[in-house]
């Protein structure tokens, strides 16, 4: 590990030093000139809509209407966490986020380590595994929808094996798990991809030692594998986590909250209650809780992933 | 050589700005040229009908015949599948940008009316006096809208399977009471013939849940909001009619009469012999009349206490208050109102003509044609849906709360929360005054 630190480090130097400093001036207009269209791109699309969502969620703006907004300080939160939805929401949207985390990164790494040997036909596998990525998740979750129904794909098979399956769907029991099942079965590729790529920084020659030191299979996967993917583990862990509490498309499109709120989410109520109630500034107010959620969590896995680095 | 490379680096930088940028002008140029005709006597129609051929092309027709009866105006049809057409409408009314002419779903009239989006159709009462009531789009005294048809709800099954089980054909006049519709359903599900007793295609989404459901709380005798001054739903959503209602509705799931969630296409179920009475919209008759020919019958829904109630008004047309050349869009009003072709779309669409006139040109609904009992529906049973700037979020809050009462929640706590959600929007909007 350190030999490979240092040789990095000098072939930084190197690239460095070859760059001549006659010219940093106008690098740095270049440097501007690239970030100009991704700065004006957050700017217009994050930042402003960041800036309006505080200011309309202290406001009875609406979509649609001739009057103009009033201020009415917190009301918008005094209604919201007097909202039974609104519980539930978040509710489900932490169980949907901690359930999902573990186990699409746990599957996610189970493919790429299946993957990542070296035969005839593993591309072919690994495109398999990759197509749920590149369907869109509408279409992956109107297939499911049918795959779900009571007498659907699904219950069919477990009747094989005489289980009666439940109305997935329908059912608030089943609901949210049907949901969660689903979405990780979509998303798993895209970090079996990656997962991928950090069991291949791995270099060969560490694999050969332990084995020379009389590893087995587990002892390399927990002493060569596991500290090796550290880098990959905490982007896996944040992106993950991001996705998850944006959960909507899918609950959208099969279950639209229901049956019960038992798969309503922030993102969704947020939606719905901009959209089809036109309460913008009610919205923003569930937008805003939404933020600081989002916020608290990454604050957390910043701190614990930053810990690990500095060690 | 280094020089080169840096000037390349600003060119592709330079190039990467322009982009977003000019694919931004791109986008606004295409939605300002479809802003209502300011140029030279153009007037823009939007439809939410591009996924419905039939009311196209029939639309297109009068568009073309317009067009061609005079030369002082073009009126240029846009399109739009129907999901993303109120959006849309939303949209280019938030950036001043609706088109001269539009067509609107009934219930939203009176919000856009209010909005500000809509403009008064001036000089027509004459013509409108002979559409049928429940087309036209009324708010606050003025008519805003004109439709060319009306559905009507009703309750398809077939004579042999009444008649197998010794079940009463109801009529306009007597139509099935609760019991006798609860005992009929009850024989149907012990027959073991059916899947379904009763399909009530629950699987629908959007405007069908207040349209198709809300009658039936009608029927019980409670509404969505009391009609008197529109400012509350307390009592009307809540009440012990209302109450009555969402029991009877969540036990026809319990009782096995329904399905919870009906199949993807309820009237495939019905002609494929799964439900024994199907629910639907008078859209049917077509489908389920070619299966099963003159066996088919198209019953009036229950009296659940109150009388039959079905929904009325549907998709409208109206001309929007930006429109540059307002006396241009009247024009065009006026002469899209004539008998022909209210005749010709309702024909197309397989929907109910809005005018007597009319209704004597589209077959079936001659006099003691086949179609004729659904006009008589229209005109006995129909009930608008609450004429309030509120309703968009009373029917959003009562589809939750209908789905939620299907799935057994406690009928009065939801009700309840319905109630307090639709106050509380009326209030915060100045009860629309």
């Amino acid at each position: 590990m350190t030999t490979i630190t240092v040789a990095e480090d000098a072939s930084a130097v190197t690239t460095r030093k070859s760059v001549p400093p006659k010219g940093s001036r106008s690098s740095t207009t270049t440097a501007l000139l690239m970030l100009l269209p991704a700065a004006v791109l957050l700017i217009t699309f994050l930042l402003v809509p960041i800036g309006l969502t505080f200011g309309l969620a202290f406001t009875n703006a609406r979509l649609i209407s001739p009057r103009p907004a009033e201020f009415v300080g917190v009301d918008n939160f005094v209604r919201l966490f007097d909202d039974e939805t609104f519980w539930k929401s978040l509710r489900n949207t932490i169980i949907f986020a901690a359930v999902i985390v573990p186990v699409q990164s746990a599957c996610a790494l189970g493919l790429a380590l299946l993957v990542n040997v070296k035969m005839r036909g593993v591309n072919f596998f690994r495109t398999v595994y990759f197509l749920p990525v590149v369907t869109s998740m509408v279409v992956v979750s109107m297939l499911w929808l049918f795959m779900y129904q009571k007498n659907g794909l699904i219950n069919q098979v477990l009747l094989k094996f005489g289980i009666a399956g439940p109305d997935w769907l329908g059912d608030p029991k089943t609901a949210l798990i049907a949901i969660i099942l689903m979405s990780a079965w979509q998303a798993m590729g895209f970090h079996m991809v990656i997962w991928l790529s950090g069991l291949q920084t791995i270099p060969g020659d560490l694999y050969e030692a332990a084995e020379l030191d009389g590893a087995g299979t587990w002892q390399k996967f927990r002493y060569v594998t596991w500290p090796g993917l550290r880098q990959t583990r905490t982007f896996i862990l944040i992106t993950i986590t991001i996705s998850a509490f944006a959960l909507f498309t899918q609950v959208n499109i099969m279950t639209q909250g229901g049956p019960l709120d038992s798969t309503s989410t922030l993102v969704l109520m947020a939606v719905r209650t901009g959209f089809q109630q036109q309460q913008t500034g009610y919205a923003s107010a569930i937008s805003l809780a939404f933020f600081v959620l989002v916020l608290a969590v990454t604050l957390v896995q910043r701190y614990y992933t930053r810990d690990k680095d500095v060690a | 050589m280094k020089l080169t490379s840096t000037t390349t680096r600003v060119a592709v930088g330079l190039l990467a700005v322009a982009l977003p940028l000019s694919m931004a002008a791109c986008t606004k140029g295409g939605s300002s040229s479809s802003s209502g005709g300011a140029g030279g006597g153009e007037l823009t129609m939007w439809t939410h009908n591009a996924g419905n051929k039939g009311e196209l092309a029939a639309i297109t027709q009068i568009v073309n015949d317009y067009n061609k009866s005079q030369s002082k105006y073009k009126v240029k049809i846009q399109a739009f599948p129907q999901d993303s057409y109120n959006q849309s409408v939303v949209a280019a009314a938030a950036s001043k940008k609706l088109p001269c002419i539009l067509d609107i779903d009934g219930p939203n009239v009176p919000n856009w009316a209010w909005a500000g989006y809509l403009a008064p159709l001036e000089g027509l009462d004459g013509t409108l006096s002979k559409f049928l009531p429940s087309v036209l789009g009324k708010y606050d005294g003025k008519t805003y809208s004109y439709g060319y048809y009306d559905v009507a709800l009703v309750m398809v099954t077939r004579k042999t399977i009444l008649d197998k089980y010794g079940i009463r054909v109801p009529t306009v006049d007597q139509p099935w009471t609760k019991d006798e519709f609860t005992a009929a359903l009850k024989k149907l599900k012990a027959s073991g013939d059916f899947q379904n007793p009763l399909d009530i295609a629950t699987s629908f989404t959007g405007e069908w849940w207040p349209y198709a459901y809300s009658p039936m709380l009608q029927s019980f005798g409670g509404d969505l909001i009391n009609r008197n001054d529109y400012k509350s739903a307390e009592g009307a959503l809540n009440g012990p009619k209302a109450v009555e209602w969402a029991k009877w509705f969540r036990g026809l799931v319990t009782d096995g009469l329904v399905p919870l969630k009906s199949g993807a296409d309820p009237a495939k179920d019905f002609i494929n012999g799964k439900t024994a009475i199907l629910y639907n919209g008078t859209w049917t008759a077509v489908d389920t009349r070619k299966a099963f020919g003159k066996d088919t019958l198209f019953l009036p829904p229950p009296d659940l206490g109150n009388g039959p109630k079905i929904g009325g008004g549907s998709w409208q047309w109206g001309i929007s208050q930006n429109c540059s050349d307002q006396a241009g869009a009247l024009d065009y009003m006026k002469f899209a109102a004539q008998d022909k072709y209210v005749a010709s779309v309702a024909r197309d669409t397989n929907n109910i003509p809005a005018t007597d006139a009319a209704a004597a040109e589209v077959k079936g609904y001659e006099q003691g044609g086949e179609n004729q009992l659904f006009l008589e529906y229209a005109k006995k049973f129909a009930v608008l849906r609450p004429v309030t700037p509120g309703y968009p979020f009373i029917a959003t809050e009562f589809t939750k709360t209908a789905q939620d009462i299907l799935n057994g929640a406690d009928p009065k706590q939801a009700l309840d929360q319905a109630v307090k959600n639709i106050d509380a929007n009326q209030k915060s909007n100045g009860y629309f005054q």
